[in-house]
């Protein structure tokens, strides 16, 4: 019963965010802020982790190729086609749902704790609004972090390959333009830009809607974070299943 | 003027207000009092229309709260201003910026406009230099001064107050205990003041309410509640020696 209530709440809440908006002229700060701590902000620590992932990804697949019948450009096909299709759009995501959704989730319950959001409801505001548009806009920007995420990646693995020693240059560029699908980039967008709604809405739900004191906006921050990675992988599940099956 | 009849609220199987009926005229300080636990905090939030409440009615100027549309609610709640215990000041904006919130929400005046009114509440509340200080930076008698800035900025007709006191020293507390009295009588507002501070029940309390385990004990003012020999008013205002001598005092000279 829990589960469903909570449930129905997260969607009246998803309603909500559309409901009596908040002036522009208000708005607009709250979505320039919000973009430059969850997008801006989380670059550093994505192009940081696609690189070294990238590389990681390429110099696995270059040790397990004990064949000699199998083609050198395997490398930077299998690489592309890890980054692409899973590693960035998803496996990002799962980070972000650590650092951004743990954000969203204990600076709204901060302000639940603090009175700030019974403040803004005393005030006729829609807090909901006024708290979780900024966010949901902000990261419609998503895209553009898994871009680079995917970029950095395939070039972290270009640079572990070549000068790791692992192939050449030629052939890892062949193998990244091999069979190129661009179904698979849409695919990947597809779901960056539903995990970006989870990314939003799940955090946002947990900190709007907790109850207690500072130790509960850790543990608000904890279950938000295990529910949004559980959300993320379910949904990677059904949309793989829906666009690739 | 604020009229309750009958308020009933609960949690779970818990009762918190067993039926309260009351009324907070115009242009006066009201006090809200009681030991804590007595659901004054509750009965707050319901009157401000964060709690739902299960029965009962609340008025403001005749208007049932709880069947007014959605806009009228939000015009009614635009005519309220708040001061919660914690100040509950948003802590990524400047004092300044928390002052003009408000304003920028609910009016469409010019910046320099707002910016005016800004300095006036600050200077009425004795903070004409702490514009730029973030909340963080403030003391807690200053963040209650910016709250009630806050609260009164954009001219309420009601101004509620959830333990304005609590955690302040004595001789602050008295500061924002005469600047709510003065604002009130100032603007002619209806205040509603929830306190556990006798320092405010003698000082500011024109009219006193007294809740004991959700239901209203007792009602006066900081003349009657000298003469009150209601049992339980007694046992929680004259609980310490130096208000029963206080109330001995008054009452020899009274005669």
């Amino acid at each position: 019963m829990k589960y469903l209530h909570n449930i129905g709440t997260y969607f009246i809440m998803i309603k909500d965010i559309f409901r009596r908006p908040t002036k522009w002229s208000v708005m607009k700060p709250l979505i320039l802020k919000d973009i430059d701590d969850l997008i801006i902000g989380s670059l550093g620590i994505v192009a940081f982790i696609s690189f070294f992932v990238g590389g990681v990804v390429a110099i696995q697949t270059s040790l397990n190729m004990t064949s000699p019948l199998m083609p050198k450009y395997l490398v930077g096909f299998a690489t592309r086609q890890s980054i692409i299709l899973e590693f960035a759009p998803t496996f990002i995501s799962i980070i972000m749902a650590g650092k951004v959704g743990s954000f969203i989730t204990s600076s709204i319950g901060t302000m639940r704790v603090t009175e700030q959001i019974d403040a803004l409801e005393v005030m006729g505001i829609n807090a909901i609004n006024y708290l979780v548009f900024p966010k949901f806009i902000a990261l419609t920007l998503y895209p553009f972090v898994i871009s680079i995420a995917m970029f950095l990646g395939i070039l972290g693995g270009l640079m572990a390959c070549v000068y790791g020693g692992y192939g050449t240059m030629e052939d890892y560029v062949e193998g990244v333009q091999l069979d190129f699908i661009p179904f698979h980039f849409i695919y990947a967008f597809i779901k960056t830009f539903v995990f970006a709604f989870l990314l939003a809405t799940i955090p946002s739900y947990y900190g709007y809607f907790m109850e207690g004191g500072a130790l509960e906006v850790g543990k608000a921050s904890t279950t938000s974070f295990v529910w949004t990675s559980v959300m993320i992988i379910l949904v990677n599940f059904l949309l793989t299943s829906i666009l690739l099956g | 003027m604020i009229e309750v009849k009958d308020l009933k609220k609960s949690f779970g199987d818990t009762q918190i207000l067993k039926g309260i009926t009351t009324s907070f005229e115009k242009g006066k300080t009201n006090l809200v009092i009681g030991q804590s636990g007595s659901g004054k905090t509750v009965f707050l939030k319901c009157l401000l229309g964060l709690f739902e409440y299960e029965s009962g009615s609340i008025s403001y100027e005749g208007k049932n709260f709880s069947k007014l549309s959605r806009n009228e609610k939000t015009n009614l709640r635009s005519e309220m201003g708040m001061v919660f215990q914690g100040s509950a000041l948003f802590d990524s904006m400047t004092i300044a910026e928390n002052v003009m919130f408000p304003l920028r929400m609910f009016t469409k005046q010019s910046k320099s406009e707002m910016e005016d009114r800004v300095d006036e509440v600050l200077k009425r509340v004795n903070l004409d230099d702490a514009h730029k200080k973030m909340p963080s930076e403030a003391s807690g008698g200053m963040q209650k001064r910016v709250a009630i800035a806050r609260a009164i900025v954009n001219r309420p007709k009601y101004l509620f107050c959830d333990e304005p006191n609590s955690g302040l020293d004595p001789k602050t507390a008295i500061v924002i205990d005469n600047l709510i009295q003065e604002i009130t009588d100032e603007f002619n507002i209806t205040t509603v003041v929830n306190t556990h501070d006798m320092n405010s029940v003698m000082e500011i309390g024109e009219k006193i309410v007294f809740l004991k385990n959700g239901l209203l004990e007792w009602e006066g003012s900081s003349e009657t509640i000298f003469r009150t020999d209601n049992e339980a008013v007694t046992n929680f205002v004259y609980s310490s020696e130096l208000f029963r001598k206080v109330r001995k005092m008054y009452l020899e000279e009274s005669e």
